[in-house]
This record gives structure tokens, sequence and C-alpha cells, in this order.
């Protein structure tokens, strides 16, 4: 078990060039769904959602994620619901002010 | 394993000292969203996305770097990580002209030409000088950390068998890099 992790993962060249391949086409169309307004009224939640797929792509793959066990998902999971939360709970405040 | 498990844990501290500010950034924009509208629009969209092509690709230069050093490739990654260090410099030298030119202006914290403006722009811009500043303030101690780790790589005291040191180094960058994907829609594209 500690094997596996210790011994890395060889990300292979092509993959890594893909991914950054991945996150500039990505860039590309969060400025055309800023800037030809497609969605304008969802411009907000789009341009988030891109965001979210492009940080999805670093940490699977450049941050090796991916390949990690079970424990730090976890940890990694918790970490972003604190913020969610955090983050949620104080709209509800705002929105019923 | 163990040795990755406290950058992450920093990590972990570092998402919720950026969460707060994107948590100010949020509500605050949820209540002015006309003036972080106007506010958006005098960034600089070009300069915005040059940074963020570079940060995108020293965050695959570095990935390469560490892929190097575990093949036993000491000087293809000692020439990645110069070449990450250059593309962290060339974003904060784009972001000094940047914020030079908004000074030039007058718009800086507490100037009289801000105050005048509406009460939203002027938080709009207050968070933009402290989340850029901040984030900025991240990529220099990123620059200086990885020219320490080009150095030892240089040594070989970074090597096949040893550079935990580097790879905790590419997750402090590669969060940095998460911070700017997120920083660069919210205060330049978003209107």
């Amino acid at each position: 078990m500690e094997e596996k992790y210790a011994k890395d993962h060889a990300v292979a060249t092509s993959t890594y060039t893909a991914v950054w391949l991945a996150l500039l086409i990505l860039l590309a169309g969060t400025i055309a769904v800023a800037k030809l307004r497609l969605l304008a009224q969802f411009s907000v939640l789009g341009s988030l959602l891109i965001a979210s797929a492009k940080t999805g792509l670093v940490l699977a793959f450049f941050m090796h994620l991916k390949y990690e066990g079970r424990f730090l998902k976890a940890m990694l999971t918790v970490a972003v619901a604190a913020l969610t939360l955090l983050i949620g709970l104080t709209f509800v405040d705002v929105w019923l002010r | 394993m163990g040795k990755k498990m406290g950058m992450w844990f920093f990590l972990f501290t570092e998402i919720l000292f950026f969460g707060g500010m994107f948590l100010l950034y949020s509500i605050y924009r949820y209540k002015y969203s006309q003036d972080f509208h106007s506010g958006a629009a005098e960034e600089n969209i070009i300069l915005g996305t040059i940074n963020t092509v570079i940060l995108l690709t020293s965050s695959l230069t570095i990935a390469l770097s560490i892929a190097a050093v575990k093949k036993g490739k000491n000087i293809p990654s000692s020439l990645l990580q110069g070449a990450t260090i250059l593309m962290g410099v060339t974003f904060l030298v784009i972001k000094y002209f940047e914020w030079t030119a908004k000074i030039n202006i007058g718009i800086y914290p507490d100037s009289p030409v801000l105050l005048k403006l509406a009460k939203g722009e002027i938080l709009f811009f207050g968070l933009y000088y402290v989340m850029t500043g901040l984030h900025g303030l991240h990529v220099l101690v990123g620059v200086v950390v990885i020219s320490f780790m080009l150095h030892f790589t240089r040594r070989e005291t970074i090597n096949r068998d040893n550079y935990a040191r580097l790879e905790n180094t590419g997750l402090y960058w590669h969060f940095v890099d998460i911070v700017w994907i997120y920083l660069y829609p919210l205060f330049y594209l978003i209107t």
C-alpha cells in the first residue's frame, strides 16, 4: 500500500502538454463567454464554472491528485466544503436580512 | 505520501486565507453589482490575459521539471525551473505596469480620485489591490523558493531519489496558479 504511493506515478510529458493545451482552450472559452456576451445572464456562473474546470485539471494532473490516496482527496473535499459552506451561509444571511 | 501531506495541510490553510477575501468579493459584488461592473471595465484585459497564459504555462514547466528529476535528468529540470522563475518574474513585472497605470490615473487606496467614486467602486478597487497584491506576494515567494530548488537541483542534492522539496514547491506554485484562475475572471472578465 505505502509502496504504491511511495513509488510515484510517472505522468507522461504528452499528458502534461495536453492538460496545458486544455487549460488554454478553457481560457479562450472563458474570454468568449465574457466578451461575446454568450448567455449574458449566466456570465458569472459560466466564468466560475470554467475556472473550476481549469482548477480541476490543475489539481488532478499537475498536482497529481488523481494518483493520490483517498485520505488526501477526502481532506481536500472537507476544506473546499468548509469554504463553500462559509460563503453559502453568509449569502443566506445577506438574502434574508 | 507523508512528506507531501504537510504541504497539503498548509495549502488547506491557504484556501481559507484567500477564501475569506473571495467571500468579501462575492458579497460586495452582490450588493454593488453595477459599481463592480464599471470597476471591472477599467481593467486591462489584454495584460490580464497575458498574465494568465504565463502562469498556466509556468505550471506546465514546473510539473515537467519534477518529471525530469524523477528520471534523473537534472539539467533539463534546472532549465525548466529557470523558465518557471522567468515567467514568475514576468508576471510580476506586468503586474507592476498594471498597478502603475492605475496609480497614475489616481486610483489607489484612499486616493482623492478613488474616494469620489461610488461606494461599490471603492470596494472593487480596494479588493483588487488587496487580492492581486497578496497573490503577487505569493508569486514572489514562489520565485524565491524555486530559485533555491534550482540551486539544489544543480548541486544534485535534489535528485531522482530525493525530490520531495521540489515536489512540494510545485504544489505551492500550482496553488498560486489556481488562485489566479479565479482572480482573472472576477476582476477582468465579469462585467
